[in-house]
Order: structure tokens, then C-alpha cells, then sequence
């Protein structure tokens, strides 16, 4: 029997691209890394617990180029999710469903975590390096 | 007539034979990290350095130690909420999707775990001073 064109739903690539979309999965992917950054924690603090020569350690592991770039990423991760979070918890109570308010929070979730990494990072740089 | 049987419907749970309890602890436990989160990364970042001696003499504080066991314990917790529902929805077939919630059940308890004996062993000055 030849197979009858049969009415399917919606699928993802019939939806326009916008920022409410993407947030939602840079909130998952984002989450996802911490993840992998929370193990890093871990090691932090049981290195930090060995004693010098353990955190001296991990402070190559982390000091390098490669390891700056990494803490750097987890550095906006923490700060993305932490905000879009907040916006959640927003919707949650049942606040900021317009759409003026979605997308307002959305970009100031998105360039807040941007700003408030470089701003984060140019403190280190200037005060612990 | 309905078809429940007695058990479901006093359950009232429906085919997800789960209530809203990972909903709602996904949310208390949001809330928790704000502050404790903040306070970690600020508290970090306004040591007048990270070198071992400096951090050692704020990781041996009451204060640390405590607000640092929970910081880890709730975000194990959070982290396990995620991750799981990651798995939950990408990996489709039972058997492969057990074995992956069980391996990250065991992965937070096993990191969260040797993180928070690492951070009581700071704070109550075991190890190398």
C-alpha cells in the first residue's frame, strides 16, 4: 500500500529563528557546562585541600592559555544562567510574559552575563594576576 | 466508569507517575544558589590574591567552610535536576536512559561528596598547613 501523505505537526525548522528560542537553549547548554564546572570546583577545592604542591597544580591547570579561555566560558555560562534563571523565576510568579518584556529580558539576560564577564575577568586581570 | 485503578486514582499522578516535586525542587533550589553563589564568586574575587597561602587562610574561615558546604550540596542537587532531565529527554529507550541517570546520580554524589570532605577538611585544618 503506497504511503498516504498523512498531516504531521509542526516541526522545528518551520519556526523563525528568534531570541526567545535561542535563550532556551543556551539556558540548557549553558547548564550543561556548569556541570562539566562544577567537577572543576571540585578538583579546585580537593587540591586545595592537598596542600601546596597539589594547588600549585591545579594552578597550572588552570593558569595555562587553554585554561584561562575555559574559565573564561564558564565565566559567562555562570552569569547567563544565573540571569536568564532569574528571568524564569519571574515567569514562574507570572510576570514578564509580554512580548515588550520578553524580549527586553532576554537581551539584558544575554548582554548583562556579556558585560559582567568582561567586567569580571578586567578585575582579575587588575587585582589577582 | 473509569478505567484507574483505586491506587492511581488516589495517586492522582497520571502516566508520569511523578508529581511536581523535581519541578518545584529545581526552583528552591534556584533561589538558594543566587545568593550563595554571589557570595562565592565575590568573596573569591575580593581576596587580595589566589595564591595558597591567601586562599588557605579564607577557606580555614567558619564561614567559608559552612557557607561552602551547602553552596556545593545545593548544586550538586540542582546540577543532578538538570542533567537529568537532559538525559530524560534525549536519551529515548529505557534501559540505556536507567543506566545514564543511575551513572549521574553517582557522579554528583561521588564529586559533591569528596568536594564538601575536602572543604571540612580546610576548614577544621587537617593537611598541610
Amino acid at each position: 500500500m503506497p504511503a498516504r501523505a498523512r498531516p504531521t505537526s509542526p516541526h522545528l525548522e518551520i519556526y523563525r529563528w528568534q531570541i526567545g528560542n535561542s535563550l532556551s537553549i543556551l539556558h540548557r547548554i549553558t547548564g550543561a557546562l556548569l556541570a562539566l564546572g562544577l567537577i572543576a570546583l571540585c578538583y579546585w577545592w580537593v587540591a586545595l585541600a592537598g596542600g601546596p604542591d597539589s594547588y600549585a597544580t591545579a594552578g597550572a591547570v588552570f593558569g595555562n592559555p587553554l585554561g584561562l579561555l575555559v574559565l573564561i566560558g564558564w565565566t559567562f555560562a555562570f552569569l547567563f544562567h544565573l540571569l536568564n534563571g532569574v528571568r524564569h523565576l519571574f515567569w514562574d510568579a507570572g510576570r514578564g510574559f509580554e512580548r515588550g518584556q520578553r524580549h527586553a529580558s532576554g537581551w539584558a539576560a544575554v548582554i548583562g552575563a556579556a558585560v559582567l564577564t568582561l567586567g569580571a575577568w578586567l578585575w582579575i586581570w587588575r587585582h589577582l594576576s | 466508569m473509569s478505567l484507574r485503578s483505586p491506587l492511581g486514582k488516589v495517586l492522582g499522578m497520571g502516566s508520569a507517575k511523578d508529581g511536581t516535586g523535581h519541578w518545584w525542587a529545581q526552583r528552591v533550589t534556584a533561589v538558594a544558589l543566587v545568593p550563595l553563589t554571589l557570595w562565592f564568586v565575590l568573596s573569591l574575587l575580593t581576596l587580595p590574591g589566589l595564591d595558597y597561602d591567601t586562599v588557605r587562610a579564607w577557606a580555614s574561615l567558619t564561614r567559608t567552610g559552612f557557607l561552602c558546604s551547602l553552596l556545593v550540596a545545593v548544586l550538586a542537587y540542582h546540577s543532578y535536576l538538570g542533567t537529568s532531565v537532559i538525559v530524560e529527554d534525549y536519551v529515548p529507550s529505557a534501559g540505556p536512559k536507567i543506566i545514564w541517570l543511575l551513572l549521574l546520580r553517582f557522579a554528583y554524589v561521588l564529586s559533591g561528596g569528596a568536594c564538601i570532605f575536602a572543604i571540612l577538611r580546610v576548614a577544621f585544618g587537617y593537611g598541610a598547613a
